[in-house]
C-alpha cells in the first residue's frame, strides 16, 4: 500500500455565479523515496488539490469529495485533532512565496522550532540545537546569527531554505512543495532543487512537487501528473511522459516551451542603423543608509533601429532600474541617454512628455499595471488622446478597435474591465496600449514571466511580429534565458549593476566569456 | 527612539502655534466677555476689571503678552475664578479626567478586542453579525443616553452601583468608565475585526495551520500582532479623544474633571481657561499620536523609526 493514496478527489467551489468545478476526479499515489510532480497551467487545480489534502481550503465555499488515505488515515474525513497531529509532524508543506508564507512578526528561529515544540514538546534548548542543525543542513551559513532574524532580513533564497527547514524539522514522511522555486532566481532555483533532491534521498521521504514549469518537473520528479482545468490528462513516469507525451494537452505544453534560436524570419539581413538609442556611462543610486545603494554602475550600451536586446540578470542586478531610467521613471545620477542623437537626460517636463511618445514600457505584471477602474477602451485610448493622435471621436474609436484587433483582442470586449480578462489577455491590452502611440522603442520588463507557457508563446510571437512589422527596437528584460534566446538579437548580461557581458545571442550563449554568464547557463534546466 | 520623539514633538510646534493663535482670536471675537453676567456691572467696575486683566489693550498687544507669558509656562489667571490660576485648575481637573480616560480605555480594549476577534474567526456568520451589530449600536448610542440608561438599570433598579460621584463611594468609577468606554469599544471591535480578517487571510496563517497548530494558538501567536496594527494606530487619537470628550460623562456623573471646566469656560468666555485647556488637549493629542506611532513601529519588525 502506498504512503498516500488519493482517489477520485473532487473539489467544487460554491460561488455567487454558481458551482465551479476546480478539481475533477483526480487520483494518484505517492510512495516513500519518490517524487510526484504535478504540472499544469494557472487555474488547473494543482494548488487547490494539495491544499485540500491538508484541509487548508475553507469549507464552504469549497466542497471536497473523494478519499485521501495517508498511512491508514483518510485525511479528508479524519477528526480535526487527528489531522492536526499529522499536519506539520508527518506531512510538511513548503509554499510558493516564502516572503508571504513566513510570519513577518516572528523571528525565524522561533518559527522553525514551533512544530517541534508543538508535536514533540521538545525543550527549548534541544529545539534550538535541532534548529541550528537543520539550518546547517539546508545550507544556511552562520545559522546562530540567522536564528534571530526576521523574514524580511533574509534574501529570497534564504527564506525558501528557512521554509524547507521548517517543513523538515519534524522529519515528516511526506513533503508537499507548492511551486517552491517559482519566486527565485535561476541560480538559486538550481540550488534549492538540488537541496530538495538530496534531502529526499537521504531521508527517504515521499514528495509531491507542484510546478507550472516543465523544466523543473523534469529535473526533480520520478513520476508526473498533468492537470488541465482540474482534470487529470496524463500520468506516468517522468522520462516517458517527456519523451513521448500521449495527450494533446501535454504535447502542446511541451511545444510551447521556447526552444532554439530566434526564427530566421525575424532576423535582419542587412546591418541595422546603429546608435538608435545610446546609453553612456549611466549610474543610478538610491538613497540608503549608511551609503547610497548603487543600483546601476557605469553602464554603456547602444541599440540599433529594429533591434531586440535581451537584458538578463538576477533579481536586484539593476536591470529594471536601468530600463526605467530610459523613460525617466528613475533619474540617472550620472551619464547620458540619447534617442536618435537627442539627449533625454536634459529634457524638461513638457519635452519629456513628447519624447515618451517614442518610448513605451510593458510591465511584468498585467494584473497590477492596468488601472482596474478603466475599461480596456479607455486604457488604450488614453495615450492616443494624450499625444493628439486621434482628434475626433470616430477616429479614436477606429484606432482603438484596430489596435485591439492587431493584438488579438475581440472588438466587443472594449468596454470590459481588466479583472474580466485572463493574464495573457491583459498583457495583450498592455501591449496595445504601448503600441498605440507608434513608438520606436519598447521596453518590456519581464513581459511574459507571469504567464503560462502556452500564453507566453503567443505573446512572444505577437511582440516579435510587431517589432518586425514596424521596425520597433526593443529592450527585453528577462531572467529566462530560453525566452531571451528566442527573441533577442543581442544579449547583455547584468550583475550587481554592471554589464558583465554583451554579445550576439548565439555567440554569447554557445561561448560565454564571463564566469557569471557561465554560472547562469549552468543553472539553466533545459 | 528618544531622538524620534523629540523630533516629532519639535515638528508639532508650528501646529500648536496655529491652534493657539486661531483659538485666541476666535474666542476674543466671540460676542460677550468674561464679565458679562445677568446683572450688568456698573461701568467703572467693568473698566477696572478690564484694566486689571489688560482687556482694554488692543488685541494684538494682548496676544503678544499672552504668548510671552505662555513661553514662560504661565497660562495666566482665570477670569472667572478670581483667585485661581489656569494652571492650578488644570492640575486639579486633569488627574481625574486622566484616570477616567484610562479606565474607559481599558474597558474599550477588553470588550473591543475580544468582540473583534470573535467576529473575525467566522466572518459573515452569526458569530460575526451579533457582536458587530452590538458594536454598531454602541457607536450609535450617544453617551448622554448610555449614561442615564446605565444609571437607571444598575444604579436605581438593581441598586448595585452608586449613581454619581468620583471616589466617594466604592464602585462609583465603574459606570462612568463604562459609559465613556462603550463607544470606543465599538470602534475598536470594528478595527480589530477588519485587521484580524485581513491577517487571517494571509499566507503565513496557512503556514501556521499546515504546521498543525490549533486555532487559539494561531490567533494569539501568529495573527494578533499583525491584526491589532489598526487598533494601535487608533489608540493615540482615541485616548486623546477620551480626554477631550469626557465632558458629557463628567456632567452626568458629577465628576470634577477637566471636561467640565473646559465647557464652562467656553460659556463664561473665560479666555485664559479656554486657551489653557485647548493647548493642553492639543499637546496631548500630539503626544499620544507620537506614542501610538512608536508603539506601531516597536511591534512591527519591518518598520524602523525615521525622523
Amino acid at each position: 500500500m502506498s504512503l498516500l493514496d488519493v482517489s477520485a478527489l473532487n473539489i467544487d467551489f460554491n460561488t455567487r455565479e454558481g458551482v465551479i468545478n476546480a478539481v475533477n476526479s483526480v487520483s494518484f499515489t505517492v510512495d516513500r523515496g519518490e517524487t510526484l510532480g504535478i504540472v499544469g497551467e494557472s487555474g488547473s487545480g494543482k494548488t487547490v488539490c494539495c491544499n485540500a489534502l491538508m484541509r487548508l481550503l475553507p469549507t464552504p465555499p469549497a466542497a471536497i469529495k473523494g478519499r485521501a488515505v495517508f498511512d491508514g488515515v483518510d485525511l479528508l474525513t479524519s477528526s480535526e485533532s487527528r489531522l492536526r497531529s499529522i499536519r506539520g509532524r508527518r506531512i510538511g508543506m513548503i509554499f510558493q512565496d516564502p516572503m508571504t508564507a513566513l510570519n513577518p512578526f516572528m523571528r525565524i528561529g522561533q518559527q522553525i522550532m514551533e512544530p517541534l515544540q508543538l508535536h514533540y514538546k521538545t525543550p527549548k534548548e534541544l529545539a534550538r540545537k535541532k534548529t541550528l542543525a537543520i539550518l546547517q543542513e539546508v545550507g544556511i551559513d552562520k545559522p546562530e546569527q540567522r536564528l534571530d532574524c526576521y523574514a524580511h532580513e533574509l534574501s529570497g533564497g534564504m527564506r525558501q531554505r528557512v521554509m524547507i527547514a521548517m517543513a523538515l524539522i519534524t522529519e515528516p514522511d511526506l513533503l508537499i512543495a507548492d511551486e517552491p522555486t517559482t519566486a527565485l532566481d535561476v541560480t538559486t532555483q538550481a540550488q534549492i532543487l538540488a537541496l530538495l533532491n538530496e534531502l529526499q534521498q537521504r531521508r527517504n521521504i515521499a514528495m509531491i512537487f507542484i510546478s507550472h514549469d516543465l523544466h523543473v518537473i523534469k529535473k526533480i520528479a520520478t513520476r508526473v501528473l498533468v492537470l488541465q482545468k482540474g482534470c487529470m490528462v496524463e500520468q506516468g513516469r517522468c522520462a516517458q511522459v517527456f519523451a513521448a507525451p500521449q495527450h494533446d494537452y501535454t504535447k502542446s505544453l511541451l511545444d510551447a516551451i521556447p526552444k532554439g534560436k530566434k526564427p530566421t524570419r525575424y532576423r535582419h539581413e542587412q546591418p541595422l542603423a546603429p546608435n538608435f538609442l545610446s546609453i553612456t556611462n549611466a549610474s543610478i543610486s538610491f538613497p540608503a543608509k549608511p551609503t547610497p545603494n548603487l543600483a546601476v554602475k557605469d553602464v554603456s550600451l547602444s541599440i540599433a533601429r529594429g533591434e531586440i536586446l535581451g537584458l538578463v540578470g538576477e533579481s536586484g542586478c539593476g536591470k529594471t532600474s536601468l530600463a526605467q531610467s530610459l523613460v525617466r521613471l528613475v533619474d540617472l545620477e550620472q551619464g547620458e541617454i540619447k534617442l536618435k542623437n537627442k539627449s533625454l537626460t536634459s529634457l524638461n517636463e513638457k519635452q519629456l512628455r513628447l519624447a515618451r511618445k517614442d518610448m513605451q514600457m510593458i510591465f511584468q505584471d498585467p494584473f497590477a499595471s492596468l488601472n482596474p477602474r478603466m475599461s480596456i477602451f479607455e486604457i488604450i485610448a488614453e495615450p492616443l488622446k494624450l499625444h493628439g493622435l486621434a482628434t475626433t471621436k470616430r477616429s479614436l474609436n477606429e484606432k482603438v478597435l484596430a489596435l485591439m484587433c492587431e493584438v488579438g483582442l475581440e472588438a466587443n470586449w472594449a468596454h470590459q474591465y481588466p479583472h474580466q480578462f485572463s493574464g495573457g489577455q491583459r498583457q495583450r491590452v498592455a501591449i496595445a496600449r504601448a503600441i498605440a502611440v507608434e513608438p520606436q522603442l519598447i521596453i518590456a520588463d519581464e513581459p511574459v514571466s507571469a504567464l503560462d507557457v502556452t500564453i507566453q508563446a503567443q505573446i512572444l510571437k505577437l511582440l516579435l511580429d510587431l517589432c518586425w512589422q514596424y521596425s520597433i527596437s526593443m529592450i527585453f528584460i528577462s531572467h529566462d534565458l530560453a525566452v531571451v534566446r528566442y527573441v533577442a538579437d543581442r544579449i547583455a548580461v547584468m550583475q550587481k549593476g554592471q554589464i558583465v557581458e554583451l554579445g550576439n545571442t548565439e555567440a554569447l550563449l554557445t561561448n560565454p566569456q564571463h564566469s557569471y554568464t557561465k554560472t547562469l547557463l549552468a543553472a539553466r534546466l533545459s | 527612539m528618544l531622538k524620534f520623539f523629540a523630533a516629532r514633538l519639535f515638528q508639532a510646534i508650528p501646529v500648536l502655534f496655529v491652534v493657539i493663535t486661531a483659538t485666541f482670536f476666535l474666542v476674543h471675537s466671540a460676542p460677550g466677555g468674561p464679565f458679562d453676567a445677568e446683572k450688568t456691572l456698573p461701568a467703572e467696575v467693568l473698566d477696572n476689571l478690564n484694566a486689571r486683566y489688560n482687556l482694554d489693550d488692543p488685541l494684538y498687544k494682548q496676544y503678544l503678552s499672552y504668548m510671552g507669558n505662555l513661553v514662560q509656562g504661565d497660562f495666566g489667571p482665570s477670569f472667572r475664578y478670581s483667585n485661581r490660576s489656569v494652571t492650578e485648575m488644570i492640575l486639579t481637573g486633569l488627574p481625574i479626567t486622566f484616570e477616567l480616560a484610562l479606565y474607559a480605555m481599558l474597558i474599550a480594549l477588553i470588550i473591543g478586542v475580544s468582540a473583534g476577534i470573535v467576529a473575525s474567526i467566522k466572518p459573515n456568520t452569526a458569530q460575526d453579525y451579533i457582536p458587530m451589530s452590538l458594536a454598531m449600536a454602541g457607536i450609535c448610542m450617544p453617551s448622554f443616553l448610555m449614561g442615564p440608561l446605565l444609571v437607571l438599570i444598575f444604579g436605581i433598579s438593581l441598586d448595585w452601583l452608586p449613581v454619581s460621584g468620583w471616589g466617594y463611594a466604592p464602585g462609583d468609577k465603574i459606570l462612568p468608565a463604562i459609559t465613556l468606554g462603550t463607544g470606543y469599544a465599538a470602534y475598536i471591535a470594528r478595527l480589530t475585526r477588519g485587521g484580524m480578517i485581513e491577517v487571517l487571510g494571509q499566507d503565513y496563517i496557512r503556514t501556521a495551520k499546515a504546521k498543525g497548530l490549533p486555532t487559539p494558538t494561531i490567533i494569539y501567536r501568529h495573527a494578533l500582532r499583525g491584526g491589532l496594527a489598526p487598533v494601535l494606530a487608533f489608540l493615540g487619537p482615541a485616548f486623546a479623544g477620551l480626554l477631550a470628550g469626557s465632558f458629557v460623562v463628567e456632567t452626568i456623573f458629577q465628576i470634577p474633571g477637566l471636561g467640565r471646566f473646559y465647557v464652562q469656560a467656553a460659556f463664561n468666555r473665560d479666555y485664559t481657561m479656554i486657551l489653557g485647556t485647548t493647548i493642553l488637549l492639543s499637546t496631548l493629542i500630539v503626544v499620544f499620536n507620537i506614542l501610538s506611532d512608536i508603539l506601531t513601529v516597536w511591534l512591527n519588525p519591518r518598520l524602523t523609526l525615521k525622523d
